[in-house]
């Protein structure tokens, strides 16, 4: 089975049905699978904080949202995980591409990097990493633990997790 | 006619219907005009108010009306291509485009200059897009609620605010009694 399709697996195992997300090429293959769920409804946004708003309302109209993203977003929603997600007391499980990590070929990439776990650190965000593919199997009890407290809860997936940019 | 005039008078046509309100003195003016557990009141995050609002028209079936102004439209421009390719037609995006900031000093907005987001939103794809003044929007909300079609209702209006204290309720009861009119 794909690392993809094991994970969009485990959204549907846990009643994930709408999802939100902002491309990254780490994330295509992912990303193609949410889009190919039946039980999920895939909405692409323009803007992290943007799908954020969006799984927020979809968490009050019922459903169990997740967001897909790059780690450089979360320097896009600091404002919206602390004053609409965490202040309102809402779930959400936010996997994340870590770009910038070893195997890294863009070096900007490297500069969003070095903050991302301390500003998750700084925002109490329970964050978990995936840097190998047995990492994964953790996911099922992540998303369980997300949708328990009601917590945004990030889930960094590295290029070595996703096996390196390839051709890139 | 200003916002808190405006929303005096479209109360009574809100107040069946789920609602998301702007973050501010939007928010403010709607809770001590009709407080009710069908009002979620956003204390934080401008700009999030539609898209929280088409999130939520997405995920259930009863109508949702999000209430916006033109500034914080404007910071989240991005929200109305998504709007725009994702059609719920129990959603209504009510702009009230007042041409300024109202919550930070009445500073000028560029939808008060050469921006009309009727035609941004046009541009992105909206099909439904009405225009109307200030004191014809209870009858336009209403035609919008009635035609059971996702639109952008883009109320024209004067700027100027009201004294009225803030908001003090926890928003884990804010959104906890939402949510519970919602499911009902």
């Amino acid at each position: 089975m794909s690392i993809s399709k094991k994970i969009v697996d485990d959204f549907v195992a846990n009643d994930i049905s709408f999802v939100t997300t902002v491309p990254c090429k780490q994330l295509a293959g992912v990303i193609d699978e949410v889009d190919a769920r039946d039980e999920i409804f895939h909405i692409p946004s323009n803007k992290e904080d943007e799908g954020m708003g969006l799984c927020a309302g979809a968490f009050m109209g019922g459903k169990r949202p997740a967001i897909i993203m790059q780690n450089t977003a979360i320097g896009v929603t600091i404002n919206t995980l602390a004053t609409l997600t965490q202040y309102y007391r809402m779930p959400l499980p936010m996997l994340i591409s870590y770009r910038g990590e070893l195997r890294e070929p863009v070096a900007c990439q490297v500069e969003m990097a070095v903050h991302t776990k301390a500003l998750l650190n700084q925002m109490n965000i329970p964050t978990y990493h995936f840097h190998k593919e047995s990492d994964a199997d953790e996911l099922d009890a992540i998303l369980k633990y997300t949708f328990m407290c009601n917590k945004p809860v990030a889930i960094l997936t590295d290029a070595s997790f996703w096996g390196g940019y390839g051709d890139q | 006619m200003i916002r808190s005039e405006i929303l005096r008078e479209i109360a009574p046509i809100l107040n069946p219907h789920l609602v998301v309100c702007n973050i501010g003195l939007p928010s403010q003016e709607l809770h001590m005009i009709d407080d009710n557990e069908r009002n979620f009141y956003m204390l934080g995050t401008m700009g999030l108010s539609s898209s929280i609002g088409l999130g939520l028209a997405l995920a259930q079936d009863k109508t949702v009306i999000s209430i916006d102004g033109d500034g914080s439209v404007l910071t989240n421009l991005g929200t109305l291509p998504t709007i725009a390719n994702n059609v719920a037609d129990n959603y209504i995006l009510m702009i009230i485009d007042n041409g300024s900031y109202g919550s930070t000093g009445d500073q000028p907005t560029y939808a008060g200059k050469k921006t009309k987001l009727e035609n941004v939103a046009a541009a992105c794809g909206c099909e439904n897009v009405v225009t109307c003044q200030d004191v014809d929007a209870g009858k336009a909300l209403q035609a919008a609620i009635d035609s059971k079609q996702m639109t952008i209702l883009v109320v024209k209006c004067d700027s100027g605010n009201i004294k009225l204290p803030v908001i003090t309720k926890d928003p884990v009861v804010i959104r906890d009694r939402f949510m519970t009119a919602v499911a009902s």
